[in-house]
């Protein structure tokens, strides 16, 4: 009796962890009000989790105010996140913030997004949206790059569009959406290079690899211009979720002196903002602007345009002139930037970043690319 | 010198930050584990502290109370497996990993409705847990910075080396430390002693489940000042392993867990730029983990009535 009992005990709670888990699960529904669907109606096996109860409360949502039914004039754009997840405070975040923005400013565009738990999920993900006669898939991230060239090859008339990957330029129907991240960091460079006291500055990145090491390129020039016998701490983390590693980085930085410490290592600089707000000293942000994340202590952040650039592509489809290709967003087009939160920022040292933005956008000075032309460069 | 004091400082702040979440974990495992009970479910009991104590301590400026909120989210998950494998004898390793499954899934989905998010909304400074001796140190100097970076450190990380001294006074030195290691080694001799094994047992489960929720909300608290899904990743199996490797005594858990964190702190020492390749450095944790656990620790003995579900009908 006990034995049976204890069964039925079990298969509730798998039950009840398959309904959890399966609310975002990514191959089982689209849009974010039908993914918690599942969830409201399986909820209630989880007998004995008290959180139960608040469980009808994702019936109230108020998300649910995107798409209307769908019908064949609207343009029907679908995104796929990276592993991160369409919450990460980064770039999935974003693109999704600006495809809602795109459809309640032009409610002719229709907008649905699929989170990807594993890597195994975009393969799956994109092909969803290719069933449901997708006029547009955006992939968020170069982790998906392999699954969208071959989707991409396999349905030639399907129009994609990538973030932060150009292996696919060569695909007529792959739009790849490039960032100068070296420019943003350029000009939090100079911001760091203008504002330590103690010509020491900090540096954390989240691995190693062409496209990670332009945020320090610039970002190490951009000190160097302002401020030339500054040293720059560097550190690589080899971890975008190591939030202790992070704090630990910038203590030991911070021990070492630096006064001004920038991050492009997305969870693992939780960790780093965290020191810098404990210590009293400056950091940095990347990607989107993280003065939320500590607002005394966050002096900017070095902001890409990932919203911009996904409403863009879409706007294209939409007049028919999407086309593929590489699509450079840089400061030229406001496609990255230093965040809105200046405020922390000196008068004059905003009037330096204006310049020398002024400088790139004029196409008077290049920004450094390559490890080569940044010597002080150390990671490897 | 200076640089290496200063390294050295780095060193044993790292090994507290990495450590102290672990410790927790670890005792709770010690409990479970030394009552009879397999717990594997410590990293969801662990996230769904991490959850319920950034939540509390958001909504009530209380970082204490959100500390102990998560230390008592995390003893509902325990009952939940006590009520699963102590009293309808389930399967501990089923039950576990059904509370790995299901508490980061019912958190995540809680913090969409809380916050339309799956992170929380980072903590005040003062809804943190505080750091101790802040400003006692002068940092100017080479000693005063060692100091700082080492003593000035969460509250958090000071209570669990009371903790722990607490844990081993129970087990060793109390009667009811002494019902409970024998429930795990024989429970049918203490059935006919009168000891109520399935009763012990149920409360070891639940302790486990509040330490481990202890050291979930201190890593989402502490070290952190929100939660997010990478809060928890891991963590809960490294003290399971720690358990193993101290031969279930909370003295020897501590000791492993302070192994592991000082070789993460090795790795952030080491990766810096001094040249050696990060990916090697990135390994030196489960390296040394695994020739420690080869050369100098013996066999561990588990408790011989670990994982068997006590049936009072036989």
């Amino acid at each position: 009796m006990k034995k049976i009992l204890a069964l039925t005990l079990s298969i509730c709670l798998v039950l009840g962890l398959a309904a959890c888990g399966g609310g975002s699960t990514p191959t089982t529904t689209a849009a974010p009000e039908t993914t918690k669907a599942p969830e409201t109606t399986k909820a209630p096996e989880t007998t004995k989790a008290p959180e139960t109860t608040k469980a009808p409360e994702t019936t109230k949502a108020p998300e649910t105010t995107v798409a209307p039914a769908p019908t064949s004039d609207k343009i029907k754009i679908g995104m796929v996140t990276d592993v991160g997840g369409v919450n990460d405070k980064s770039f999935n975040q974003t693109s999704w913030e600006g495809l809602q923005a795109l459809q309640a400013e032009d409610p002719t565009f229709e907008v649905k997004y699929l989170e990807s738990k594993t890597d195994a999920d975009y393969q799956t993900n994109i092909n969803t949206f290719i069933d449901d006669g997708y006029d547009l898939i955006i992939c968020v991230g170069y982790m998906l790059a392999d699954a969208t060239k071959e989707a991409a090859t396999a349905n030639p008339d399907q129009k994609f569009a990538i973030i932060d990957d150009a292996t696919c330029a060569d695909l007529p129907n792959v739009a790849c959406l490039m960032f100068a991240q070296e420019e943003a960091s350029y000009l939090v460079g100079l911001v760091a290079g203008s504002v330590t006291k103690s010509k020491t500055v900090g540096y954390v990145q989240g691995m190693v690899s062409d496209t990670m090491n332009l945020f320090g390129i610039g970002y190490i020039t951009g000190v160097l211009e302002a401020c030339p016998d500054a040293k720059v701490l560097q550190y690589n983390a080899n971890a975008f979720g190591d939030i202790p590693g992070g704090q630990t980085a910038a203590k030991d930085m911070i021990t070492k002196g630096a006064d001004v410490i920038y991050h492009a290592a997305g969870g693992t600089g939780i960790g780093v903002i965290n020191a810098c707000a404990e210590e009293g000293i400056w950091a940095i942000g990347v990607d989107t602007d993280q003065a939320s994340l500590s607002p005394e202590h966050v002096i900017t952040s070095a902001m890409k345009r990932v919203d911009v650039a996904a409403q863009d592509i879409s706007k294209a489809v939409k007049a028919g002139t999407y086309k593929g290709g590489e699509y450079k967003y840089d400061l030229s087009n406001g496609g990255v930037d230093l965040a809105p939160t200046r405020t922390h920022i000196p008068e004059d040292v905003l009037k330096l970043v204006e310049e020398k933005k002024a400088d790139i956008i004029a196409g008077k000075y290049k920004v450094p690319t390559t490890v080569a032309d940044c010597p002080a460069f150390e990671l490897k | 010198m200076t640089d290496i004091i200063n390294s050295l400082g780095i060193l044993l702040f790292a090994t507290l930050a990495y450590g102290t979440p672990l410790i927790y974990a670890a005792l709770g495992s010690c409990f479970s584990e030394v009552s009879g009970v397999v717990n594997i479910g410590i990293e969801g009991m662990m996230t769904a502290g991490a959850f319920t104590g950034t939540v509390v301590a958001y909504f009530t400026g209380s970082p204490w109370l959100g500390f102990l909120c998560g230390g008592l989210a995390g003893m509902l998950f325990g009952a939940l497996h006590a009520l699963a494998t102590v009293r309808l004898g389930a399967d501990q390793t089923i039950a576990g990993t059904a509370i790995n499954m299901l508490g980061p899934g019912l958190v995540i989905m809680i913090a969409r409705v809380l916050f339309n998010s799956t992170d929380t909304i980072p903590l005040e400074p003062s809804q943190r847990i505080p750091r101790l001796f802040t400003g006692v140190f002068d940092t100017s100097t080479t000693f005063g910075r060692f100091m700082d970076n080492v003593f000035s450190t969460y509250a958090s990380t000071y209570l669990v080396f009371i903790a722990v001294i607490l844990v081993w006074f129970i087990f060793y030195k109390t009667r009811f430390g002494l019902r409970m290691r024998a429930c795990g080694e024989h429970p049918q001799a203490c059935e006919t002693l009168g000891i109520h094994v399935l009763k012990t047992r149920f409360l070891c489960v639940m302790i486990s489940g509040f330490l481990s929720g202890l050291g979930g909300a201190c890593v989402t608290m502490a070290i952190s000042n929100q939660f997010r899904p990478i809060s928890i990743v891991g963590q809960g199996f490294i003290a399971i392993a720690a358990v193993i490797f101290g031969k279930f005594r909370p003295h020897g858990a501590l000791l492993g867990c302070l192994l592991f964190g000082f070789c993460s702190g090795l790795k952030t020492v080491l990766g810096g730029s001094s040249g050696i390749d990060t990916q090697l450095i990135s390994m030196i944790p489960y390296v040394v983990t695994v020739i420690v656990l080869i050369l100098f620790v013996g066999r561990s003995r588990v408790p011989s009535a670990s994982g068997k579900p006590f049936l009072k009908a036989r």
